[in-house]
């Protein structure tokens, strides 16, 4: 298992509303907690995956998500079975509107 | 039609319980994960595989769980017991109108060992402490991991057990006797074997099942108010061991030496056996109902 940290300054968008859980810890799967928490207008990301070796793609797909999103004080945590990088999209984007219901 | 069988753990809860009525006790929020997962380092879920809570069907407070079969298969390890055990003696303390258990599982999560089948013998224990305080527990079985090992047990301490034909239901998985036993004994990777040995329509013929739906959110809804409603003394009698016992003596000395389940129907007096796989519910629940072997609710 590795895990891995992030946490992205200055969102713009808070979130409300009760924590919410996406997806299922299934192979080539992930499951997605989202919570508002107040960390000065950062989202936090932590992750706990089975694929080591992979802080690189990580990075890249967290960047991506916080650039369509910028979410303000939300805290999101992740349980990874070796989700590809796509799925991993999907199910933030996924997390983010069962809290939302919007769109980036 | 809504398949119940593609839902997740979490889906199944609102597709079944009264809209926004249910209220989960230690939701993933609360970080609840198995310790003994994380000292192996293998990967975690924050409610361990089960939802539990406090709902209502039809207006009536009922008591509630449903077993993710993604994450394990649904196996029952130490939190996830002590968190069906946990609902079951609330709803003995809150005087539950019933509680209804949405099981796929593959047992005892091998991973705790010992932790896990102590949970197991909890979650039985508690099922009947339950329906000796005289709160009627239903068991549905419709997931596509089936219900097995000690959860497979547990399901049959319920008053009444729900299947789909999809849904399976017993004690050792396929792959566990055809490992154990040899290929000869059993084919695991036969499919249409497996579920003639283990699916819903079987169960229902055995008596091992009390009502038999087709895969559908609506139908599975239906019948666990029409079960809920249809139990007058929960407990557990002598009388009902008994007759329980009567049965399965029954069944044994008619089904003996009969190792393919169409020969086991057609002693049952099934006409035309091999029909039966083809059949949907309805149309099986018609041939079906004058020859199942009886059971106990």
């Amino acid at each position: 298992m590795e895990t891995l940290h992030y946490r992205f300054e200055q969102g713009t968008r808070p979130l409300g509303g009760m924590p919410q859980l996406v997806g299922v810890v299934g192979s080539g799967n992930l499951e997605v907690l989202i919570e508002a928490a107040p960390l000065q207008g950062a989202c936090e990301i932590d992750i706990r995956t089975a694929a080591v070796g992979f802080g690189a793609t990580w990075q890249a797909v967290m960047a991506d998500f916080h650039a369509r999103w910028r979410l303000a004080d939300a805290r999101i945590s992740i349980n990874d079975m070796g989700a590809t990088p796509a799925v991993v999209s999907l199910r933030l984007d996924q997390a983010v509107e069962s809290l939302t219901g919007g769109t980036p | 039609m809504s398949s119940y069988l593609e839902l997740t753990a979490r889906q199944r809860i609102p597709a079944i319980f009264d809209a926004g009525s249910f209220e989960e006790f230690l939701p993933p929020s609360e970080r609840v994960a198995s310790p003994h997962l994380a000292q192996l380092d293998a990967p975690v879920s924050f409610d361990d595989g089960v939802v539990v809570g406090r709902g209502r069907l039809g207006g009536h407070v009922v008591f509630g769980a449903a077993q993710e079969g993604g994450f394990m298969g649904g196996a029952v390890g130490e939190v996830h017991g002590a968190k069906l055990v946990g609902m079951l003696r609330r709803a003995i303390d809150e005087k539950a109108h019933a509680v209804l258990l949405l099981l796929e599982s593959g047992g005892v999560r091998l991973h705790e060992a010992n932790a896990g089948l102590i949970a197991v013998s909890e979650v039985m224990r508690a099922m009947l402490d339950a329906r000796a305080a005289g709160i009627p527990v239903v068991a549905v079985v419709g997931g596509s991991n089936g219900c097995f090992g000690g959860m497979g047990i547990s399901a049959r301490c319920a008053n009444v057990v729900i299947m789909s034909e999809e849904g399976r239901l017993a004690m050792s998985g396929p792959e566990v006797i055809e490992t154990a036993n040899g290929v000869e004994e059993f084919d695991s990777r036969d499919r249409a074997l497996v579920w003639r040995t283990t699916g819903g329509k079987h169960r229902y013929l055995m008596g091992d099942c009390q009502m038999l739906v087709a895969d559908d959110t609506a139908a599975f809804r239906a019948a666990a108010l029409e079960a809920i409603g249809s139990i007058g003394n929960a407990s557990l009698t002598l009388e009902d061991l008994l007759a329980e016992q009567a049965m399965l003596s029954r069944r044994l000395a008619d089904t003996e030496g009969l190792a393919e389940p169409m020969d086991v129907w057609r002693k049952l007096g099934v006409p035309d056996p091999a029909s039966v796989p083809m059949l949907d519910a309805d149309a099986f629940l018609e041939l079906a109902a004058p020859y199942r072997a009886g059971g106990q609710r």
